[in-house]
């Protein structure tokens, strides 16, 4: 936060460097004793980003999302937000606001007083108020609907003003719980660009709470993946799909063939890997490795080219057999049996509109480029 | 404000108020059925009296002896066991099929009806009794319909015996019965009779068979709902009833308000609450498993 | 074809119904008889309308048990709203058990017990500290207080449970305080609850004999008691005058309220 106005906010000493919103080894039990629900994350988050938190349920992503609204407090660690320390401090004096995966509208007031709450409490006066939450409802493209009760809405319309109650105080940092998960599958698509396109306009940081892979690599600028409580890997969503750091990561974000070996040698800057499962040699682009350690090898469906001409066995090189496809379209999807046995995932690109497809039974060659392979821990 | 300052204030108003006008109030029947009758204000003896050796307790078992040793008081006890109990096994009768009924019927009447079953028991239940008397009794409607008829020549007894009892309690329960067992039948998910019915059912052996068994909370709150006020009624037998259908209620009352005596009215009032502690522990359970 | 009411249902129904009303309907049949034998008709009458007006026994005990009425409602409103929050919300505290059953039991402890209950605690207090005097309007108020908490609490703990606990959370995330939370969210959003508690309670304690014969004074005898001792006595055609006005406001504030409810919702 850069900042040459020497009249800059006295209670923000946070010098240009330091994150908007941290946490310092944040631990929370439910009880005591208990396995944690949140397990020494820490966490950076600059101003004005879109930040996700990605977990399978009950990987304690809504816990932290809670502890930073304030609902629950944290048994060991800070939470700061613009370098002041939250802990002690009640949700309603946080700078911080939710969209609620319910969407939590007031049932007995219009959009108008839903979005004008946050407001009231500010006590600020009732023309600003008005002229605040007509601006929001304009901004969210729902000004006709002001004097509407939330169960004359269709769930789009929810979802709009459940942002738009969070947005209107300007807070620091505005918590999304699921933003999407109450809408059908064509609006969350429209959505998605909606809510960031609002996000990038108003410049307010944004943490969003998802199980949907697609969704947040899609919206965030940024993402972490939890697991069992803590951070398994954080990354832009290029990063953590391109290099998973790790099984759990590659296997819950998209789809992956993993196979598994050992270290047989080392090429210039590629690391030969040998993989029984594979029954070749799969070369990946790799810093050196010691020979004979055990390794994992992912590969994504979408980075195997299929040739229907029989291929010279080699690295990167392995033929199989069609086993079951999948037409989705703009893709096709093969399951494809090697000869070891095991079966791949291999998804083609449907470029052509009259281009002869495989059939199941039919002989294929696959081949990959070395960089197309990530390896790690097994 | 803190939580926990905040629950001590939520709590501490109804809290202090039950204790005192719900829970002590039940201490001291029992202390008074332990002491005994005399003449003045009050009219028992006080169970700690200061004597000429220091503190003097005064208990004693007698109030109950009395009971155990007088017919009267065992056959009214076991008169509303019976009178509850039957009553009872007949709401459920009667009951049972209006609620599966009201269930049944086209969701548009669905409210009406289950309103129609609510409704009287917003209307006096005094009034609700006494409507029966002019409909029972020798010169009453339902006698002189009859005689009109030609169906009987001398008007029947109807009042004041173990008949009109019965046909009071049913009345006067009956929507305790229906309301539970609505709520029961009314969560059954209709696919799991077609479920039934596709894996060779009958209708009556998929009502037996998955109905019933899963209407059994209902069935157990409705008829704890019935017995329990049942078992202590006092304005039925006393308005329908004759001398053969003395219930323990009736017997409370009548020590109390009629021969003055405390003591063994308490002593009456325990005995009672001996007989209800098992099926209002039940009963409990039962609607706090609907709330939670 | 499984979920039609079959025609047994159908019979059950009405045989059921009948019963549930027929009493009722000849008792309003009946208060427009014109002979003072309730059994035999003998023309259309209003006079025991008139009879009941002048009445002043009943008059003075109906305004006695309005008043008692109104006070417990919103008395036992108050006790039970906190009480049902307490059992709904504060699901660990160490008596919470003991609470619990101190909230449930008056709804199925038998009238008699409870009535004799509550006198002797009021003779022993008077004994005991010289508070209450004597038994009055006060000790029956009271004692319908205790009766009506329990129904206020179990209508609100219900209330309460099938409420959507993120809208107080998203009150107390946009700056609410907890007090105000209470006043501006919760309290509107159960306020149905509330006023249906208070309608029971009041309607309970204008009808109860049993409990306000024992806690009652010499001067504070009320309307269900006045309507006993003439009923004891025999039928009396004012009495069912007095039923049909009674059942006519009970159908009209029923009504009333389910249209109001109903014109909420749509």
């Amino acid at each position: 936060m850069p900042s040459a106005d020497p009249n800059a906010k006295a209670t923000t000493h946070a010098a240009p460097t330091d994150p908007y919103l941290r946490l310092e080894r944040v631990v929370k039990r439910y009880a005591p004793g208990a396995a944690a629900a949140v397990d020494d994350v820490s966490l950076d988050i600059a101003r004005g980003e879109f930040f996700a938190l990605l977990g399978p349920s009950g990987c304690g992503k809504t816990t932290l999302l809670r502890l930073l609204a304030g609902f629950e407090r944290p048994d060991e660690g800070r939470i700061l937000i613009d370098g002041a320390d939250m802990a002690g401090v009640p949700p309603y004096a946080r700078p911080v606001n939710m969209m609620f995966q319910s969407y939590a509208l007031f049932p007995h007031m219009t959009v108008a007083q839903n979005v004008g709450f946050g407001l009231r409490q500010e006590g600020l006066p009732r023309r600003e108020i008005q002229t605040r939450v007509a601006g929001m409802l304009e901004l969210v493209k729902l000004g006709r609907l002001a004097g509407r009760k939330p169960h004359q809405l269709s769930g789009g319309e929810k979802q709009r003003v459940a942002l738009a109650r969070a947005l209107v105080t300007e807070p620091k940092l505005v918590l999304l719980d699921e933003p999407l998960a109450a809408l059908d599958r064509k609006l969350r698509e429209e959505t998605r660009f909606e809510l960031v396109r609002i996000q990038q306009r108003v410049g307010i940081t944004f943490l969003m709470v998802t199980h949907d892979q697609e969704e947040a690599m899609s919206m965030a600028s940024r993402l972490a993946v939890m697991s069992h409580g803590r951070i398994v890997q954080l990354g832009t969503p290029q990063e953590v799909y391109e290099t998973p750091a790790n099984r759990f990561v590659a296997d819950f974000i998209g789809t992956v063939n993993l196979f598994t070996g050992h270290v047989a040698g080392v090429d210039g800057d590629r690391l030969l890997v040998y993989c029984p499962d594979a029954g070749a040699l799969l070369t990946v682009e790799h810093a050196a490795m010691p020979t004979g350690k055990d390794l994992a090898v992912a590969l994504r469906p979408e980075k195997i080219a299929l040739d229907a001409a029989p291929v010279e066995p080699g690295p990167n090189r392995l033929a199989g057999r069609i086993g079951a496809i999948a037409y989705r379209g703009e893709a096709s999807s093969y399951e494809i049996e090697l000869a070891t046995g095991k079966m791949l995932r291999a998804t083609v690109p449907n470029t052509k509109r009259r281009a002869v497809p495989f059939a199941v039974g039919q002989s294929v060659g696959l081949v990959f480029e070395p960089g197309a392979c990530v390896v790690f821990e097994p | 404000m803190s939580e926990a300052f905040r629950r001590r204030a939520v709590l501490a108003l109804p809290y202090a108020w039950l204790a005192l006008f719900f829970l002590v109030p039940f201490l001291i029947v029992l202390k008074i059925s332990l002491a005994e009758t005399t003449i003045g204000v009050p009219p028992y003896t006080p169970l700690v009296e200061r004597g000429e050796g220091g503190l003097g307790l005064h208990a004693s078992l007698a109030n109950y002896r009395f009971l155990l040793g007088d017919s009267l008081y065992i056959r009214a006890y076991l008169n509303a066991v019976k009178f509850a109990g039957v009553s009872m096994l007949l709401c459920l009768l009667l009951g049972y099929p209006m609620a599966y009924g009201i269930v049944r019927a086209p969701r548009a009447w669905r409210g009406i009806l289950l309103l129609l079953v609510i409704l009287p028991f917003w209307t006096s239940f005094l009034i609700r009794v006494y409507a029966w008397i002019g409909l029972l009794k020798g010169n009453g409607l339902i006698n002189n319909l009859l005689l009109a008829l030609g169906v009987i020549h001398e008007p029947l007894a109807l009042l004041n015996n173990a008949f009109a009892v019965y046909l009071g309690i049913v009345y006067s329960y009956l929507p305790f019965m229906v309301l539970p067992l609505y709520a029961a039948l009314e969560r059954l998910d209709p696919a799991l009779l077609e479920a039934a019915g596709d894996l060779g059912c009958r209708p009556w052996q998929a009502f037996y068979r998955v109905t019933l068994p899963l209407s059994l909370p209902g069935i157990a709150a409705g008829a704890l709902l019935v017995f329990i006020p049942a078992v202590g009624e006092f304005v039925i037998p006393d308005l329908l009833g004759g001398p053969d259908t003395l219930m323990i209620g009736k017997v409370l009352w009548d020590e109390f308000f009629n021969n003055r005596d405390w003591p063994v009215a308490s002593a009456v009032a325990v005995a009672m609450l001996v007989l209800l502690v098992a099926p209002m522990v039940f009963v409990r359970r039962l609607l706090q498993g609907e709330t939670a | 074809m499984i979920n039609r009411l079959s025609p047994f249902l159908a019979v059950m129904l009405v045989v059921g119904y009948a019963f549930l009303y027929g009493p009722i309907v000849s008792l309003i049949v009946y208060s427009f008889n014109a002979s003072r034998l309730v059994t035999v008709w003998a023309g259309f009458s209003t006079r025991w309308y008139v009879e009941l007006a002048h009445n002043e026994a009943i008059r003075g005990a109906a305004l006695i048990s309005l008043e008692i009425a109104i006070a417990a409602a919103s008395g036992a409103l108050v006790l039970g709203t906190l009480a049902g929050f307490a059992l709904q919300r504060y699901r660990r505290f160490r008596s919470r058990a003991v609470f619990g059953t101190l909230v449930m039991a008056p709804l199925v402890m038998p009238e008699v017990i409870t009535g004799l209950s509550l006198l002797l605690l009021f003779v022993a207090l008077e004994q005991a500290i010289g508070w209450p005097d004597g038994r009055s309007i006060l000790t029956i108020t009271i004692a319908h207080i205790t009766l009506g908490t329990a129904y206020v609490a179990v209508i609100v703990q219900a209330r309460l449970a099938a409420f959507d606990r993120s809208l107080e959370e998203a009150a107390l995330d946009l700056g609410a305080r907890h007090v105000k939370v209470f006043f501006v969210i919760t309290l509107p959003l159960i306020a149905p609850a509330l006023a249906a508690g208070w309608l029971l309670a009041f309607t309970l304690s204008l009808d109860d004999l049993v409990i306000a014969s024992f806690t009652s004074g010499p001067s504070s005898t009320t309307l269900p008691m006045v309507i006993f001792s003439s009923v004891r006595l025999g039928v009396s055609p004012q009495i069912n005058a007095l039923a049909t006005l009674f059942i006519l406001t009970v159908v009209v504030v029923v009504t009333v309220a389910g249209r109001l409810l109903a014109g909420r919702r749509s």
